[in-house]
C-alpha cells in the first residue's frame, strides 16, 4: 500500500497486490510420522498400562513440572526411552527426533511421573552435543541416558525474568577457572538435581550490545558455596527453589560453549524448548478424565459435545502443528517464530482444558483426593498459572512473533 | 513430501495478474489461465496432481480471493462424475446434494428421460459448464446451460445460486459410489478449510502491510504493542487454521477419504479453520480502523469471504459436534488413540 498512508482513501485505491499476500512462513509442512512408529508406541503404551495397573504412580496433570520419581526415569532408561537422540557412544540410542516426539506424547498424555529426567533429556543432553566439551560429554550424556543425572535450569534472578540478559550473577576470572556469585530463582527441581547450567555474566555489561559478556557455567549443585532454598508453589509443593553462589569456584572444564557465547547458546537452547508436546499437553490428562466423568453420566448435549469437539479439534491442530515444527527441528531449520506461535496457541489451550472441565462438570476440585477428575482439576488449576509464564511469557512469546512477521 | 513450491509460484502468479479489487463473478481470465495449466484438474488421475498439490493451490486462491471454483471442479464435481463412471464436462463446474424426481434408474438407459427438481444456493451456478449432483444412489451430471437461474450471492457476493432443473434431461447418469454422500461433505470441508486458511492469511498479510504504513501519534501503528500482540495473536490462528487444512489433506490423500482418521482430520481441521476466520477477521479489521470497514478498501475482499465460508459446507458446531461424538465414543481411553491416529 504505497502512496501517503495518513490519507486512507488513496490508500485504499492504491493498494498494490503485488506483495500483499505474502508473509514468512509461519508454520512448516505438515509431518507425517513414519510407519514403523507405531510399533514403538504401542511398546511404550504398553510399558505405561503395565506400570499403572501395578500402581507405580497416578496419572496427574503438569507432570513434567511436578512428577519427580526417579525411578521411574531410570526404568525409562532401561528401556531406552531416555536420551534416544544421543549417538550410542555417549550411551545413548542414536534414534530421530520423531521417535523421541512418540516417546514423550505418550508419556506425558499417560501423566506419568517425568520430571526427574525432563530437562536433561529435552534440553541439556543435546545442548551437550553442541556445544560440550569431549570430557562434558563422556561426563554427563552416559548418566543422562541412564536416567540418573538429572539438570535444572538457571537462567532467571530477582530482577531478571524477560529481561533475561539483565542477569547480574557474575563470574570472576580465578586461577584455574571462575568464581560465581549472585542468585538465581525459580530454578525448578535444583534440590534434586544434581546440576544446572547458570546464565552468567562474566564481562561488564556494554550498554551498547547487552547480549555480549554473557556465558554458561556448568554448575554441580554439590559445589561448596552453593546454597539452594526452597519456594513453595500455590499448591505447597516443593519444585521451584532459590539457588545462591558465594565465590563458588567452578573450573576450566565446567565453562560450557565459549566464554561470551551465553546469549547465543541460550536462545538456540529456546528455541528447541518451546515447541514440544509439553507445550499443549500439560493437562491432557484432566482433558481425558473429564471425558471420562462425561461419558458416565447420562447422555450429553450438543453444547457439550461441541465443547468437547472444538478441544479436541484445538489439540489435533496444535499436534500437527508442534510435529511440523519437530520435522523442521529435524532437518536442520530452526524455525523460531513457528515454534513461538505453537507455545503461545499451546500453553492458552492448557488453560482452556481446565476452563472446560469446571464448567462441564459440576465437581469442585479436590486437591486432598488421591486421584480421579477432582483431583485432577485441583492440580490443573493451581499450576495453571506457570503454563503461560514458563520458558518465556505469552507476552514476550507475541514480541517474538510480532517481529518475526515483520513488525519490529 | 516437499511443498510444491513451482505450484506455489504459479498460482500465485495467475491470481495476482487478475487481481481486481472492483470485480465481481467469475474471473474468466484466472480461470482459462488455471485450465490451460492443468489447475482445474489438478488431481484428475493421470495428471500426477495429489491432494496436497490441491492444497496449495486453493491456499494460495483463498489468499487471492480468488473467483473461480477450483474446489468445486476439481475436488468435487470431477471426482464425482468420474468416480460414477460419467464423463466429465469442460469448464467450471459445481457438485451438489439434490433430490431431482423420476428419470430412470442408476443403471439402465436413461436417454430422453426428464428430472423435475430445483437446487439450492449451487456455488457458482450462473457461471457454470456443468452441475454434477449426488441424488441418493444416483450421480447426475446436467448441462448448466439448460436450467433456469434465479441469482443470489453469499457474503462475499459469491455467487450462490439457485437452479430450476425441471424438464431437464441429463447429460449422463450413474450409480453413486459407495459412503458418496460422506465423501462428498469431507472433499467439501476440506477444499472450503483451505480457502480459509488462504483466506487468514491474505487477511493478516494486508494487515501488516498497513499496520507498518499507517502513522498515529508520530509513528506507525506497528510500533505500538497493544498493536503487534493483536497481529501476533492473528498469525497464531493463520498459522493453526494453514497447519490444520495441509495436514487435513496431507491424512486424506495418504489415508484415503474412508479413513476414520481422516474424517477427524477433515472435521477438526474445518471447525478450527472457522474459529481462526473469526478471530482473523476481528482483528485485521480492528486494526486497519474505519478505512477497512468501507467498500473501498479490499480487506473486505478476505474479512467477507472468511465470514461466508466459515458457514459453508458445515459451521464450526457441525463439525465440532462430529468430533465430540467420536471422542465421547472413545472415551477417556480411546480418546488419545483417536487423536494420534
Ligand atoms: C512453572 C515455572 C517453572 C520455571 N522454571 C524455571 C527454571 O527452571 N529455571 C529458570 O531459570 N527459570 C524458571 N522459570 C522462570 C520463568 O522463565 C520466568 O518466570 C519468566 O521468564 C518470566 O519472568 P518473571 O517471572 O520475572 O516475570 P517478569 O519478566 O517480571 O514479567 C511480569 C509480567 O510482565 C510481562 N512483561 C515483561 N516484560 C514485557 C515486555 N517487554 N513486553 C510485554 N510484557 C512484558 C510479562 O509477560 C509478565 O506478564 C519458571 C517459571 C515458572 C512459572
Amino acid at each position: 500500500m504505497a502512496g501517503t498512508p495518513s490519507a486512507p482513501a488513496t490508500a485504499t485505491r492504491s493498494a498494490g497486490p503485488a506483495r500483499t499476500t505474502r508473509l514468512p512462513a509461519l508454520v512448516p509442512e505438515p509431518v507425517e510420522l513414519p510407519a514403523h512408529l507405531a510399533e514403538l508406541r504401542a511398546e511404550v503404551r504398553a510399558f505405561l498400562d503395565a506400570e499403572r495397573a501395578a500402581g507405580a504412580w497416578t496419572p496427574r496433570a503438569d507432570v513434567w513440572l511436578s512428577g519427580w520419581d526417579a525411578g521411574f526415569s531410570r526404568r525409562l532408561g532401561e528401556r531406552g526411552w531416555l536420551g534416544m537422540t544421543i549417538p550410542t557412544r555417549y550411551g545413548g540410542h542414536g534414534r530421530s527426533a520423531l521417535e523421541r516426539y512418540v516417546v514423550t506424547e505418550e508419556l506425558l498424555a499417560a501423566g506419568a511421573p517425568v520430571a526427574a529426567h525432563w530437562i536433561a533429556d529435552r534440553q541439556i543432553g543435546p545442548s551437550l552435543l553442541r556445544h560440550g566439551t569431549e570430557e562434558q560429554r563422556q561426563a554427563f550424556l552416559p548418566g543422562i541416558a541412564r536416567g540418573e543425572v538429572f539438570f535444572g535450569i538457571g537462567m532467571s534472578e530477582p530482577d531478571s525474568g524477560s529481561d533475561l540478559a539483565s542477569v547480574r550473577t557474575r563470574a570472576e576470572r580465578v586461577d584455574g577457572g571462575w568464581e560465581l556469585s549472585g542468585t538465581k530463582v525459580w530454578t525448578s527441581g535444583a534440590h534434586l538435581a544434581h546440576a544446572f547450567f547458570a546464565l552468567v555474566r562474566t564481562a561488564p555489561v556494554d550498554e551498547g550490545n547487552r547480549h555480549a559478556g554473557l556465558s554458561q557455567l556448568l554448575v554441580e549443585l554439590d559445589r561448596p558455596g552453593v546454597e539452594i532454598r526452597p519456594i513453595p508453589l500455590l499448591t505447597g509443593a516443593h519444585h521451584f527453589n532459590e539457588v545462591r553462589f558465594d565465590r563458588v569456584f567452578i573450573p576450566d572444564e565446567r565453562v560450557f560453549g565459549e566464554i561470551g557465547d551465553g546469549w547465543a547458546q541460550v536462545t538456540g537452547e529456546l528455541a528447541f524448548e518451546r515447541s514440544g508436546p509439553e507445550r499443549f499437553l500439560s493437562t491432557y490428562p484432566l482433558l481425558a478424565a473429564l471425558v471420562g466423568e462425561l461419558t458416565a453420566g447420562t447422555g450429553t448435549d450438543a453444547g457439550t459435545r461441541r465443547r468437547i469437539g472444538s478441544l479436541v479439534s484445538r489439540l489435533w491442530t496444535l499436534r500437527s502443528m508442534s510435529l511440523a515444527v519437530a520435522g523442521a527441528l529435524e532437518s536442520g531449520e530452526a524455525p523460531e517464530l513457528a515454534a513461538a506461535l505453537v507455545k503461545d496457541l499451546g500453553t492458552r489451550f492448557e488453560n482452556e482444558i481446565v476452563d472446560a472441565a469446571r464448567l462441564l462438570v459440576d465437581v469442585p476440585p479436590d486437591p486432598g483426593a488421591p486421584d480421579g477428575f477432582a483431583r485432577l482439576l485441583a492440580d490443573a488449576v493451581l499450576h495453571a498459572p506457570g503454563f503461560t509464564l514458563r520458558g518465556g511469557t505469552n507476552e514476550v512469546l507475541r514480541g517474538i512473533v510480532a517481529r518475526g512477521m515483520g513488525l519490529r | 513430501m516437499a511443498r510444491n513450491t513451482d505450484l506455489a509460484d504459479l498460482a500465485e502468479s495467475i491470481f495476482s495478474d487478475s487481481w481486481d479489487p472492483g470485480a465481481t463473478g467469475l474471473d474468466t481470465t484466472a480461470w482459462r489461465a488455471c485450465a490451460e495449466s492443468g489447475l482445474t484438474t489438478l488431481t484428475a488421475p493421470d495428471t500426477g496432481g495429489t491432494l496436497d498439490d490441491a492444497a496449495v493451490l486453493l491456499e494460495t486462491a483463498g489468499a487471492w480471493a480468488a473467483r473461480v471454483p477450483l474446489a468445486e471442479t476439481d475436488l468435487l464435481a470431477g471426482w464425482l462424475a468420474r468416480s460414477a463412471g460419467l464423463p466429465v464436462p469442460d469448464g467450471p463446474l459445481a457438485a451438489v446434494r439434490g433430490s431431482l424426481g423420476p428419470a430412470g434408474d442408476t443403471t439402465g438407459d436413461t436417454t430422453g428421460d426428464t428430472v423435475a427438481g430445483v437446487l439450492p444456493r449451487v456455488p457458482w451456478g450462473r457461471a457454470l459448464a456443468g452441475v454434477v449432483v449426488l441424488d441418493g444412489d444416483r450421480v447426475l451430471v446436467l448441462d448448466a446451460a439448460a436450467l433456469t437461474v434465479t441469482e443470489g450471492t453469499n457474503l462475499a457476493e459469491e455467487p450462490r445460486d439457485t437452479l430450476d432443473a425441471t424438464g431437464v434431461v441429463p447429460l449422463a447418469t450413474g450409480p453413486a459410489p459407495d459412503g458418496a454422500a460422506d465423501e462428498l461433505a469431507l472433499r467439501a470441508a476440506l477444499g472450503r478449510s483451505l480457502l480459509l486458511a488462504g483466506a487468514a492469511r491474505g487477511a493478516l498479510a494486508r494487515a501488516v502491510g498497513y499496520a507498518g504504513e499507517r502513522r498515529q501519534f508520530g509513528r506507525p501503528i506497528a510500533r505500538f504493542q497493544a498493536v503487534q500482540h493483536m497481529l501476533a495473536e492473528a498469525g497464531t490462528e493463520v498459522a493453526a487454521a494453514a497447519a490444520a487444512s495441509a495436514a487435513a489433506a496431507h491424512t486424506a490423500r495418504t489415508a484415503g477419504f474412508a479413513a476414520a482418521g481422516t474424517t477427524l482430520a477433515v472435521a477438526a481441521a474445518k471447525a478450527r479453520c472457522g474459529e481462526a476466520a473469526t478471530a482473523v477477521a476481528r482483528i485485521t479489521h480492528q486494526v486497519h480502523g474505519a478505512i477497512g470497514f468501507t467498500r473501498e478498501h479490499d480487506l473486505r475482499l478476505l474479512t467477507t469471504r472468511l465470514w461466508a465460508w466459515r458457514d459453508e459446507d458445515g459451521n464450526e458446531s457441525y463439525w465440532n459436534d462430529r468430533v465430540g461424538t467420536a471422542a465421547l465414543a472413545a472415551g477417556p481411553d480411546g480418546l488419545w488413540p483417536l487423536v494420534t491416529g
